[in-house]
C-alpha cells in the first residue's frame, strides 16, 4: 500500500512541478503548484509528519497560493507570456545547468553521509514517551529552537512592515503613476514601524 | 505484486526532492514572469522541506520536522515581501516580466 501511494504522489508532485514551469498561463501555474504542494503533503503523511502535512495544506496550499492568485488577479499578469528570450542560449544553457545540478544531487543523494548515524540525543519520531508527532516538534520547537523562534517573530514583523512600504501607494489619489516619490515615503514607513 | 513489497527508504524522497529541486531551478532561469518565478522558488523550498522530512525519517530525530516550520516562516514572509516588490514595479511599468529589469541595472 505505501510504496503505491508513494508513487502516486511522486507522480503528482513530479508532474505539478513541470506544469509550473511550462505552464503559460500564470494562474495556471498556480494551480499546478497547489497539486505539487498537495503531493508533498502525502509524502509527509507517509514519513510520520503529520503535523508538517497539515501546516502544509494549511499554509502553502492555501494561504501563500491564493497570495499569488490574489496578485495575478490584482495585477491582470494572467495573459500568456512572450518565450521568447532576449539573452541568446539561454534556454539551452538553463536546461543544460538543471542536468548537471541534478546529476550532482543525485550522486550526493547516494552517498553514505547523506544517509549516516542517527544522533545520540534528539527526540525521536516514535517511542520514548514522548506523546505524539505534536509533542514532539513542540518539544524540540521551544526547548532547543526558542532562540530561533522568537527570532521568526522578528523576521515577520520586519516582512509585514516592509511589505506594506513597499506597497503603499504613494502620492495622492489620481497622481500620475510615475510620479516621483518623495520624503513622505521615509516619514510614512516610520509612522508605520512606530504604529508596529 | 512485486511494487507492494517494495520498501521505500529514504533514498526515493531524497532523489524525488533532487528531482522537484532542479525542476523549480530551471525554472527560474528559465521563466519570465516574476510570479511564476516566485513559484518555482516555492518549488524549490518545497523540495528541500522534503529532503528534510526525509532525514528525519532516517535519522529517527523529529528535529527535521522543526526545521520545515522555519523554511515555511521563511517562506512566508519572503513571498509577501517580494508580492509587494511586484506590485510596486508592476504599479510603475505595467509589466512583470524580469526583461523589464534591466533598468536596475547600474
Amino acid at each position: 500500500m505505501i510504496p503505491v501511494l508513494f508513487f502516486l504522489a511522486a507522480a503528482a508532485t513530479l508532474a505539478g512541478a513541470l506544469g509550473v514551469v511550462l505552464a503559460r498561463n500564470p494562474v495556471h501555474a498556480a494551480l499546478f503548484l497547489v497539486q505539487t504542494l498537495i503531493g508533498v503533503a502525502v509524502l509527509f503523511l507517509l514519513q510520520d509528519a503529520e503535523l508538517v502535512a497539515a501546516v502544509q495544506v494549511i499554509v502553502y496550499a492555501s494561504a501563500i497560493v491564493v497570495l499569488f492568485l490574489f496578485v495575478i488577479m490584482l495585477l491582470g499578469v494572467d495573459r500568456a507570456e512572450s518565450m521568447e528570450d532576449r539573452v541568446p542560449y539561454q534556454r539551452p544553457a538553463a536546461i543544460a545547468l538543471g542536468v548537471i545540478l541534478l546529476v550532482e544531487l543525485l550522486v550526493l543523494a547516494g552517498h553514505e553521509w547523506a544517509t549516516g548515524q542517527p544522533t545520540a540525543s534528539g527526540v525521536p519520531l516514535e517511542g520514548g514517551g514522548f506523546g505524539g508527532n505534536v509533542e514532539r516538534v513542540a518539544r524540540v520547537l521551544f526547548t532547543d529552537f526558542l532562540w530561533a523562534f522568537e527570532i521568526t517573530s522578528v523576521l515577520l514583523v520586519i516582512a509585514v512592515v516592509g511589505a506594506v512600504v513597499l506597497a503603499r501607494r504613494s502620492g495622492q489619489r489620481g497622481a500620475p503613476i510615475d510620479a516621483p516619490e518623495g520624503a513622505d515615503e521615509g516619514d510614512a514607513g516610520a509612522a508605520e514601524e512606530a504604529r508596529v | 505484486m512485486t511494487l507492494a513489497a517494495l520498501e521505500i527508504t529514504s533514498s526515493y524522497y531524497l532523489v524525488l526532492a533532487a528531482m522537484v529541486f532542479t525542476i523549480g531551478a530551471v525554472g527560474v532561469l528559465t521563466r519570465r514572469n516574476v510570479l511564476v518565478m516566485f513559484m518555482c522558488v516555492e518549488l524549490m523550498l518545497n523540495a528541500v522541506n522534503l529532503s528534510f522530512v526525509a532525514f528525519a525519517r532516517a535519522l529517527d530525530d523529529v528535529t527535521g520536522q522543526v526545521i520545515v516550520f522555519f523554511v515555511l516562516v521563511v517562506a512566508a514572509a519572503e513571498v509577501a515581501v517580494g508580492l509587494a516588490i511586484i506590485v510596486a514595479i508592476f504599479r510603475r511599468r505595467r509589466h512583470a516580466t524580469a526583461d523589464d529589469l534591466r533598468a536596475l541595472r547600474g
